[in-house]
């Protein structure tokens, strides 16, 4: 703080107070709605406080009657498709980010610059070929359907080059005067030296892999591989009766609470990583 | 770039590049070829003939006015997406700036919207602008507004703003605080001593020195509401009412995997292939500057 003034910095409280509260209000509403029954939830106006039925409403949610996929399923898929997607990416961009860097080789930029277009092509844009692709190799409702697609990156890539440049020239050296393998040098030099960078990486990766939506709603058509998020969409078109608005936001509850345990409790490595990132 | 010292192995590169370049291959390069390809191709609605028309695929967009006004829609919806969560975050970052207790607090709250994925964040509002049921509708009615976004296509327009931009204030609000975080104490120092208060050390200083990551934010908001939003316009109005809230990429899947038009959803793939090129060679070249500083 530059100057002592109560009174801006009391203004200054109240109305970051009452932003946060603007912000936070969508997932409290949700948290609300998901601890009432689904008589209250047809009442106008809807309750701001929460009711006491929040356990039930979460054991009938994971007794999964009535649902075309059981939750616990689609929570294993979700976990097992962002998992996938996170580690493969960080996997396979830490390889060729390390031979890029510290090979010479015949095609290297060739290689670099293949990487960086995939940058340019979201899977938004290519949907529909990448969909006949998985459909020619048979892998739709497949886990490598869902994740294999989605796991090159240009943008782990990146990042990791950009750690080893910073990595001291001599300690190769040294390791190589030791009669080191480029291999071993990755594994006791390179890999402990980018601890901070791969956690960072993985919480925003987790994050991007559980919460998919149009991939997963492309290459699956049997229930039992519905990603958790995905899921809700089933819910909300439930024909003609009315939406059950107490079990959708306590699935829409269980679907957002793995990101975002993942964000705040790996909040300082994810901050320090995201803003990073980009520079 | 590059290492001044490197290995000389003959194979071991390749193999390391090889799992990223296959994937590549496979699902990148291949398929956009393909949809490059499939542009120039018309199908009959059974899949049974297909016909290489040049680009006609092109010239039919360009007289659709469906296809131009959901153009003109979608620069709206980026540009309000970004401009409102921008907005947002930069009064939030720079409140936060200024406090010293809480922040942490304020931060981790914050952040949520971060994680919550973009088809949740549309079933949240959805749920709070039910037009029967919500909460909003109700208070709006005591003022006298009626709200009905499956009717009201700007109303619709507007609910779909909303939940973009809610979502992305998380992302903006971190990278604005850091930008304040590294203007240097002595600069704002010297401008309190000299008289300027709060309001004007925000406007004269701290302001043009965050410029570059206000540019930076604003290429990648209106990339995020380009390509990101798909699931909130699904859960929220799928496309409609009408096609008031069909934005591009919601109209490839739309043509291409409701209507099966095959050849029209990869000509559009392809136009916005070229939007993420432009977008992306602007965002790098201002990187590039940015390293030269």
């Amino acid at each position: 703080m530059i100057e002592n003034r109560p009174m801006a910095t009391f203004v200054s409280h109240t109305v970051l107070i009452l932003g946060v509260a603007l912000i936070v209000f969508p997932i409290w509403v949700m948290v609300v709605a998901a601890s009432h029954d689904a008589l209250r939830l047809t009442q106008v106006p809807l309750p701001l406080l929460p009711g006491n039925q929040f356990w039930i409403n979460l054991k009938l949610l994971f007794s999964g009657k009535g649902f075309s996929a059981p939750i616990h399923l689609t929570l294993l898929n979700s976990l097992a498709m962002a998992l996938m997607i996170s580690v493969g990416k960080i996997v396979i961009s830490i390889i060729s980010a390390f031979a890029i860097v510290y090979f010479k080789f015949r095609f290297r930029m060739f290689f670099f610059w293949m990487i960086f277009l995939t940058l340019m092509l979201p899977v938004e844009v290519r949907i529909l070929p990448t969909y006949e692709v998985i459909a020619n190799f048979g892998m739709l409702d497949t886990y490598a359907g869902l994740s294999i697609p989605l796991i090159a990156s240009a943008t782990a890539t990146f990042m990791f080059r950009q750690t080893f440049m910073t990595i001291p020239d001599e300690l190769m050296e040294a390791s190589r005067i030791d009669g080191a393998s480029p291999m071993r040098f990755f594994f006791d030099v390179v890999i402990p030296m980018s601890r901070t960078n791969i956690a960072a990486l993985f919480v925003i990766l987790f994050i991007f892999g559980w919460n998919q939506y149009l991939w997963p709603l492309l290459v699956t058509t049997d229930p039992d591989m519905y990603t958790v998020v995905m899921s809700i969409k089933q819910m909300l078109e439930s024909g003609e009766s009315e939406p059950m608005w107490h079990l959708i936001m306590m699935t829409a509850l269980v679907a957002m609470l793995p990101p975002i345990l993942v964000v705040i409790f790996m909040q300082k490595i994810f901050v320090k990583g995201l803003t990073d990132s980009e520079k | 770039m590059h290492k001044r010292v490197h290995y000389n192995t003959s194979y071991l590169p390749y193999l390391l590049v090889a799992p990223q370049i296959t994937i590549t291959l496979l699902f990148f390069i291949w398929p956009a070829v393909q949809a490059l390809y499939q542009s120039f191709l018309l199908e009959d609605a059974f899949g049974l003939s297909t016909e290489f028309v040049w680009f006609d695929n092109f010239a039919e967009l360009y007289d659709s006015e469906n296809y131009l006004n959901s153009f003109t829609r979608t620069a709206f919806f980026s540009v309000s997406v970004a401009a409102l969560s921008m907005g947002f975050a930069l009064f939030f970052a720079a409140l936060a700036d200024r406090v010293i207790k809480g922040s942490h607090t304020y931060r981790t709250l914050l952040i949520i919207p971060y994680a919550v994925a973009p088809v949740l964040a549309g079933t949240l509002w959805l749920f709070l602008f039910n037009p029967t049921l919500g909460i909003v509708p109700y208070f709006l009615d005591i003022v006298s507004i009626n709200w009905n976004h499956k009717l009201n296509s700007g109303q619709a327009m507007s609910l779909v703003i909303i939940a973009a931009a809610w979502k992305q204030v998380s992302y903006n609000f971190l990278f604005f605080v850091a930008a304040m975080h590294s203007i240097p104490k002595s600069l704002i120092e010297a401008a309190a001593i000299d008289g300027a208060g709060p309001l004007h050390r925000f406007r004269t200083i701290i302001f043009p020195l965050i410029s570059p990551t206000t540019f930076f934010l604003l290429v990648v908001n209106i990339i995020y509401a380009f390509f990101d939003t798909f699931g909130i316009i699904h859960a929220i109005t799928s496309g409609g009412p009408g096609n008031s809230t069909e934005i591009l990429v919601y109209k490839v899947f739309n043509d291409g995997f409701v209507g099966l038009d095959l050849g029209g959803s990869a000509a559009q793939s392809v136009i916005l292939m070229f939007i993420v090129i432009l977008l992306t060679v602007v965002q790098f070249k201002y990187v590039e500057r940015k390293v030269e500083y």
